[in-house]
């Protein structure tokens, strides 16, 4: 401070610009409320762990010790041996909550990146077209909502569950009903973000700031897509967090019914498919699994809820 | 001197729920090249919505271009397609708006926002840019440019995001320069400041300017010519001494009236125009300005005036003393045509 301030016969001068605090940028203020905001960071932190155990957790145990069957250790309770127990096939289930966890991670984020897409392509335009083709994309989009969507999914999820193949990626074998569930969950939960992303470009568009972009000729595209679109940011990643989280329930939802991933694929979902017959004699077969659904659910929303705080512009909380 | 932008019978309506909005009702100027053009008037007269209207840039709906023309050097922008226009805004007409706390995009980079119009208009790269933006920036006076386009709007106070705006209008070195109102919404300190930068970078570029305005005190050290706008309609046109030395409207003699002076005495009480400007969702029959019109006769109230060129000889001032070979369009780089729109003729009282 002491370089800023200029005395003069015993009296201080200050510039104006040196009266104000040094700038922050966005990032710094963004991290600074987000960290101001303790079930967000719990959250966060949280997330971060099942992401390691996850995928970390890949390293100690193989997938194929994770789908290898054993009839003469089923049902057996938490051991040192099996530290969460085995199921009804003699599966280790802690195994396999760490290649379920790596799939139902994979199925929420990539449905909230379909359910994204669609969301905001079809809100932007139909928010800043208006007219015609608003009226259009609307009345399209209250008719996917009209359709309930646990129906929709129960129904695609049985007419696509076998027709896509098994796929190979990063030397792994991903069965086909994976990408099935991720389509039909991104296909089906878009609705609610495109209407919220069309509010938002309703209101943003009549903006002073975009009337100064338009005059000086920005292009139609960029005014969509980088005036706009940057500043509906926060209840998009609001929402889209909201979706992993709802995908990865989605998902546990349907796989619970028999409809969803195949085994031996493993996810959170299916692995607590059958353990209902169970529910007092192996309470390992669902308190795992059903656990880390609860962890991994809570963790997203307190993190999107902390990420909306911290990314909204216009606050003024520093 | 040719002219660089000719609007001729401008009308734009907009069809809102409550009825049609008749905003622009038939105006008609030039803006010579070199030019600086001062639009004054109330608030809701139409200045900023005739010059919006020129860029294409009123929302269509509500809003509705009737007629009219709009060239720009021949060109009419009224016709051209929105890929056309956005080639002409901000490369060779640029905008500034009257607000600078809400015209700068909020999440973007002041950079950014400047280096755009560059990249899209004169397609420099990433480094060009930025060199360029420091200049602007430089240019228009903002301390430590080149550590300063990183930051955003927020980081800068009022005066300055004025000044990094009029740095995005100037970006690509436009012919003319709209300024809407720029200085109202700062402090009177700023506003000189502004003000002064503005003529400053004008003379420097050799631009032409449109600056609309309610301060007719700014209006004087600016301009070369004045057009005064009421309820969508020009009512008096002039050059800026003859606007303000031999005023001939009544609605311009008033809003004088209204403006402090330093010469005047401190005794003397400002004037005040009684009333408040009319409802444009009714369609003018007789002059806009007659209910508050002290000179206002029958004929006033039942048919509305043209802008016609007084004392039928098209000049003012010098024009008496023009002899009449001279041809007009030599005599018009002279002295530009005072022309009024009124039916009295306040000087003798009698109708034109």
């Amino acid at each position: 401070m002491e370089s800023t301030v200029r005395t003069t016969g015993g009296v201080a001068h200050l510039l104006p610009d040196e009266l104000e605090a040094p700038p922050l940028s966005l990032g710094e203020l963004t991290w600074r409320r987000f960290r101001r905001h303790k079930m967000a960071l719990f959250g966060g932190v949280t997330l971060i762990l099942l992401v390691l155990y996850s995928f970390g957790g890949a390293f100690i145990f193989s997938e194929a010790f994770a789908n290898r069957t054993e009839t003469g250790a089923r049902l057996q309770s938490p051991s040192a041996e099996h530290p969460f127990g085995t199921d009804t096939i003699g599966r280790d289930i802690l195994a396999r909550t760490i290649y379920g966890g790596q799939i139902s991670l994979l199925i929420g984020l990539t449905a909230m990146l379909v359910e994204v897409f669609i969301g905001v392509l079809v809100g932007s335009l139909a928010g800043y077209y208006g007219g015609k083709l608003d009226s259009l994309l609307m009345r399209f989009t209250e008719a996917v909502l009209t359709v309930p969507q646990i129906f929709l999914l129960l129904v695609m999820a049985k007419f696509f569950g076998d027709k896509i193949p098994n796929l190979e990626l990063l030397g792994r074998t991903f069965s086909g009903s994976v990408i099935v569930i991720i389509l039909i969950i991104g296909l089906t939960s878009w609705p609610y973000l495109a209407r919220i992303v069309r509010a938002e470009f309703l209101s943003l568009k009549e903006r002073e700031f975009i009337l100064a972009a338009r005059a000086t000729g920005t292009p139609t595209s960029q005014i969509i897509f980088r005036h706009i679109l940057p500043n509906s940011i926060a209840p998009i990643v609001v929402s889209a967090t909201l979706g992993v989280a709802s995908a990865i329930t989605l998902e546990a939802y349907i796989s619970f019914l028999g409809l969803g991933v195949r085994p031996p694929t493993a996810t959170w979902g299916n692995m607590l498919e059958g353990a209902y017959n169970y529910i007092e004699e192996a309470y390992w077969l669902w308190l795992f699994p059903g656990a880390l659904i609860v962890l991994i659910v809570l963790s997203i929303n307190f993190l999107g809820d902390g990420l909306r705080d911290a990314l909204d512009p216009h606050s003024r909380a520093i | 001197m040719s002219n660089l932008l000719e609007v001729q019978n401008l009308k734009t309506r907009f069809h809102t729920p409550e009825g049609t909005v008749y905003a622009v009702n038939g105006v008609s100027f030039h803006l010579k090249e070199g030019e600086t053009l001062a639009v004054v008037g109330e608030s809701g007269c139409g200045k900023s919505v005739t010059m919006l209207s020129i860029l294409g840039l009123i929302p269509i709906p509500p809003g509705k271009i009737l007629s009219g023309s709009a060239l720009y050097l021949g060109n009419d922008l009224l016709q051209m397609s929105d890929e056309e226009l956005e080639d002409v805004r901000g490369k060779e007409i640029s905008m500034i708006f009257q607000d600078p706390m809400t015209s700068l995009n909020p999440v973007l980079t002041i950079g950014r926002q400047i280096t755009e119009s560059l990249r899209t208009h004169l397609g420099m790269d990433h480094k060009q840019a930025t060199k360029r933006a420091i200049g602007l920036l430089e240019a228009v006076g903002i301390p430590g440019a080149a550590s300063r386009l990183g930051d955003y709007p927020h980081q800068f106070s009022g005066g300055m995001r004025q000044r990094v705006m009029i740095a995005m209008a100037l970006a690509c070195q436009p012919q003319m320069l709209i300024a809407d109102e720029p200085t109202t919404a700062l402090d009177v300190t700023i506003q000189a400041q502004i003000l002064e930068l503005a003529i400053q970078l004008r003379d420097q570029f050799g631009m032409s300017m449109i600056w609309i305005t309610h301060d007719l005190g700014v209006v004087a050290g600016l301009a070369d010519r004045v057009v005064v706008m009421y309820a969508g309609y020009i009512v008096e046109e002039g050059d800026v001494i003859t606007i303000f030395e031999n005023p001939r409207h009544p609605y311009t003699m008033a809003l004088l009236a209204a403006l402090p002076r330093v010469d005047r005495h401190r005794e003397h009480r400002l004037k005040s125009i009684p009333g408040a400007p009319p409802n444009l969702l009714v369609e003018q029959r007789g002059c806009p300005f007659a209910p508050r019109c002290e000179y206002a006769c029958e004929r006033c109230w039942e048919e509305n005036p043209a802008l016609t060129p007084i004392d039928g000889s098209g000049f003012a001032g010098t024009s008496t003393s023009m002899p009449a070979s001279v041809p007009a369009s030599v005599s018009a780089s002279v002295s530009a045509p005072h022309r009024i729109a009124c039916w009295v003729d306040i000087k003798t009282g009698k109708q034109r």
